[in-house]
């Protein structure tokens, strides 16, 4: 698949073309300081990827912008994120609703262990009272959100099957599909194809490019080629920092600073 | 020697003794696991072949007559039963909602910690003083009297520790990304708890009361100080004798009764001890499978 590069963001009234602004942040995990001073601003609609060696702070940062980092352990920060319009780091940010807008799929596929049907609501179902929806409105969402990430043709006649009973892509476009009910602004991948073999990954990099413009999508990778191949922008990180931020094509022909010619030519990580 | 120099694989000297090693530490631990089983096998066979030829439907399903050296079995096993279950009751839903709470809730500090020791210590007292707790707590102190009710928060409080542990550990046994999952959808920890982390530890934590309460079942110093009498004249008529004792009243017990009747009554025959020791020890049994039964039915359901 080649990238149709940097096809315009949408432009939707109230926004600023941005869908996150990430200032002046920085990030501990106890006494270690896993970000220094990160700012980014990430285009609406586009698919970004974050690079960099292992241990360079990517994963931190992409848990951050959905805070799903507070749960390991002692994490302290300064700094803002910004989503649409909102620090998210404030007080009165309820993380159950900032994640219904900011979605997250892990680099090893998680599925729930319950029904492949009730894995694609479970997100839904815990924003909402039960008997909000009916039977009937459920089903469809269920059938397009499959239809979304191309699941629904294989699975329809199995819905009730153990959605860990499937195979590693599958399980990993159910939790891509499993987001859509939601209608989150933002989806976050951290290496969302490392599991998965190389026709596995060439159909979930597919189902990713087709998602371009609908949501805004960040993706973690360590394999170049891969940032390559499915982002419009990129983003290079080294020990915390934020080295370099630019179009894709631009960041890999036209490197503009030296650590990151080193890095895309292979001299470290 | 010819043949040994043309194989580049064959054993050196040292491959040798690391071997004969591993063999000689096969043969010890197997000794030992042994030193476990035939003890085991030799005991629940003298009592199976001793106590045998008593058991009888009459035999378990009359009274203890004449201080317990003729009749049956049936008030005791009757009692154990209404026990067991009181103290299920009352053990079960503290046990396992505080393992919920410490396994899921509470931060990891300080606290939390000391709790946990404090828990897993509490396992470890002996019998003999959760009956003198009893005896103070429920029998004296709450005018419980000693009683079915003061008997079974007893086992309950001697059990609690252990079914709050085993809870801990079947809660803990879910991996932990199920519930990475869940907080990425925006479920609250309860919701979390609810519909993902207890339908797939419900096996373990069950066990873990059923198991632990089975040892209970056959506990003599914790009941003997707080509500199981030597010795009671019991009700014969139909309704009452399905029934004959209130959470007030005092009662008999299997493991209570065994006691008795092994030690305390003169001219006891040898193969009613045995007889009601066969029964202690098929009720445990009974229950323990159970368990093992819920265990294999509820985790053939999970896959993951
Ligand atoms: N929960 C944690 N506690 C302490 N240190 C952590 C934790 N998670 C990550 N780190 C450290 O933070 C740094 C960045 O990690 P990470 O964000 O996982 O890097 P990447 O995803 O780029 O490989 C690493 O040095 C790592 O050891
Ligand atoms: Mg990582």
């Amino acid at each position: 698949m080649t990238s149709t590069h940097l096809s315009p963001p949408l432009q939707i009234p109230g926004r600023d073309g941005y869908s996150i602004h990430v200032n002046d942040f920085s990030l501990w995990y106890g006494d270690f300081q896993a970000l220094f001073n990160v700012n980014i601003d990430i285009k609406q609609g586009l698919i970004t990827a974050m690079i960099g060696p292992s241990g360079c702070g990517k994963t931190t940062m992409l848990r951050s912008m959905n805070r799903i980092n507070e749960r390991y352990g002692n994490v302290k920060t300064t700094g803002s994120i910004t989503i649409l319009g909102k620090n998210i780091l404030d007080e009165d940010v309820s993380v159950a609703t900032l994640r219904k807008s900011v979605g997250m799929v892990f680099q090893r596929p998680n599925p729930l262990p319950i029904s492949i049907f009730d894995n694609v609501l479970f997100g839904l179902k815990s924003h909402t009272p039960s008997g909000y929806y009916s039977r009937r409105e459920l089903q469809d969402l269920v059938e397009q959100s499959l239809t979304e990430v191309g699941l629904w043709s294989e699975v329809k006649d199995q819905l009730k099957r153990k959605a860990t009973e499937l195979t590693l892509e599958q399980q990993q476009k159910l939790c891509i599909g499993r987001l859509m009910p939601l209608k989150p602004e933002i989806i976050l991948m951290d290496e969302p194809c490392s599991a998965l073999d190389a026709a596995g990954i060439e159909r979930i990099e597919a189902l990713i490019g087709g998602m371009r413009g609908k949501f805004t999508i960040v993706m973690v990778t360590h394999n170049m080629a891969q940032a390559r191949r499915a982002s419009d922008e990129c983003i290079f990180m080294l020990m915390g920092e934020i080295i370099e931020h630019s179009p894709t094509m631009d960041l890999f022909m036209n490197p503009v600073h030296e650590k990151t010619a080193m890095y895309i030519e292979g001299r470290y990580g | 020697m010819h043949s040994q120099a043309q194989n580049p694989f064959g054993p050196t000297p040292y491959e040798r003794k690391k071997e004969r090693a591993s063999l000689i530490a096969k043969v010890v631990t197997f000794v030992m696991s042994m030193a476990l089983v035939i003890p085991m096998l030799l005991i629940i066979g003298l009592i199976f072949v001793k106590g045998w030829s008593v058991i009888s439907v009459d035999y378990l399903w009359e009274n203890p007559r004449g201080g317990g050296i003729a009749g049956g079995i049936w008030g005791p096993l009757i009692g154990t039963f209404f026990l067991t279950l009181t103290c299920l009751v009352i053990v079960a839903p503290v046990g396992v909602l505080a393992g919920i709470y410490l396994n899921e809730y509470a931060p990891d500090n300080r606290a939390t910690r000391a709790i946990m020791i404090a828990v897993t210590s509490l396992a470890g007292v002996p019998s003999i003083v959760h009956a003198l707790f009893g005896l103070g707590a429920f029998v004296v102190a709450m005018h419980m009297g000693k009683s079915l009710l003061a008997a079974a928060c007893t086992l309950a409080v001697m059990t609690l520790p252990v079914i709050i542990t085993s809870t801990r550990e079947a809660l803990a046994a879910v991996p932990r990304n199920f519930r990475e999952a869940c907080w990425n959808l925006g479920a609250s920890k309860w919701q979390t708890i609810r519909t993902i982390v207890l339908p797939n530890s419900i096996s373990g934590i069950l066990t873990g009361v059923i198991l632990v309460v089975s040892r209970a079942a056959g506990e003599t110093a914790p009941i003997m100080l707080t509500g199981a009498a030597a010795y009671l004249p019991l009700p014969e008529n139909m309704p009452d004798k399905l029934m004959p004792y209130y959470l007030g009243d005092q009662f008999l017990a299997l493991a209570m009764h065994l006691n008795v009747i092994a030690r305390d009554v003169p001219n006891m025959p040898t193969e009613m001890k045995f007889g009601s020791a066969l029964v202690l020890l098929c009720l445990i049994l009974l229950i323990n499978s159970l368990a093992i039964i819920i265990r294999v039915q509820l985790r053939r359901r999970k896959r993951w």
